[in-house]
């Protein structure tokens, strides 16, 4: 289909600049963004009628990767060895 | 104009109930990594790419020390561990628990269901039935019928029954006064003409009967002797 109105997996790395400007980086753009994410994610994970253990470990261990970059300034200090 | 023309169910007709929820949800391996990344990598690297590529980063991250050795892996360690052993010896269990609730839920509600499609087929036999019973409706009507007509004939000569009575008593009547006053005028005529003949038959008279009929008795006895 047209350029604008497919997903991010679906593009090819040569056309992402242009898929980047078709883009709606608006508020409301980011949001329906994010819930559409969001909800896919549950629907494919969660939403099931006998899921795992997977649907929340992913966002647990996603919340772990984020948390730790986020405090990343301040592990640096901790570090074994001065040089790598 | 209250009752307005507004277009209502215009929407694409959904004929079929919400759908189901699908069984799985999307292949994890490890419980960590989505398999479609596997499929992604497979072509290029075959089955054991992302495993040297998860390997490679690891090594990576600690040998430069991004990610640093410190008291939280140590911890982190501890907890992962701790959850890892939960969730492989008691998953299943809980697995079939909560399949067991959602049986129930599901059981709950085909046993409303099967409950109302029961109810509503039992109200269709019965209203087969009225209906054949409506049927009926023009006998009863004829026996009806039958007995207003008998009724209305009982009275109507009930009526007539009385009528003639009535008409009868009121004749009865009047014969019977006619004949109670022929016998009266009769009785007091006999008594009024006795009275007078009785009256009218004076002692002379009495006397010369008496003597007549004594001289008669005489003849007759004279007579009476001859013959003997």
């Amino acid at each position: 289909g047209p350029l604008s109105e497919r997903r991010l997996m679906d593009v090819r790395l040569g056309e992402l600049p242009t898929w980047l400007v078709t883009c709606d980086f608006s508020p409301q753009g980011l949001l329906g963004g994010v819930r559409r994410a969001w909800s896919s994610y549950y629907n494919k994970y969660i939403n099931v009628k006998r899921g795992g253990p997977a649907g929340i470990s992913m966002l647990l261990a996603g919340y772990c990767l984020l948390s730790y970059s986020w405090n990343y300034q301040h592990i640096k200090r901790h570090r074994w060895r001065k040089y790598h | 104009v209250l009752h307005t023309v507004r277009p209502v169910h215009t929407g694409q007709q959904r004929l079929a109930p919400l759908p189901p929820l699908p069984e799985k949800g999307g292949e994890v391996r490890h419980g960590l990594i989505p398999e479609e990344f596997f499929q992604f990598l497979y072509p290029k690297t075959g089955v054991t790419g992302p495993y040297m590529l998860g390997t490679g980063l690891l090594l990576y991250f600690l040998s430069k020390e991004i990610y640093v050795v410190n008291h939280e892996t140590v911890a982190a360690v501890c907890i992962l561990s701790v959850i890892i052993y939960g969730v492989k010896k008691f998953g299943a269990d809980v697995a079939a628990f909560a399949d067991k609730l959602n049986e129930e839920k599901v059981a709950n509600a085909l046993a409303v269901k099967n409950a109302a499609i029961k109810d509503l087929e039992a109200a269709i036999e019965e209203e087969k039935k009225e209906q054949w019973r409506v049927e009926g409706r023009s006998y009863l009507f004829d026996a009806k019928r039958n007995n207003v007509a008998m009724m209305l004939e009982t009275n109507y000569r009930e009526r007539l029954m009385t009528v003639y009575s009535e008409v009868k008593k009121r004749l009865d009547y009047q014969v019977a006064m006619q004949n109670l006053k022929r016998q009266k005028e009769q009785d007091h005529m006999i008594q009024w003409v006795e009275k007078n003949v009785v009256q009218s038959i004076t002692p002379q008279q009495q006397k010369e009967s008496v003597a007549k009929c004594i001289l008669d008795l005489k003849t007759l006895s004279k007579s009476a002797q001859a013959t003997l």
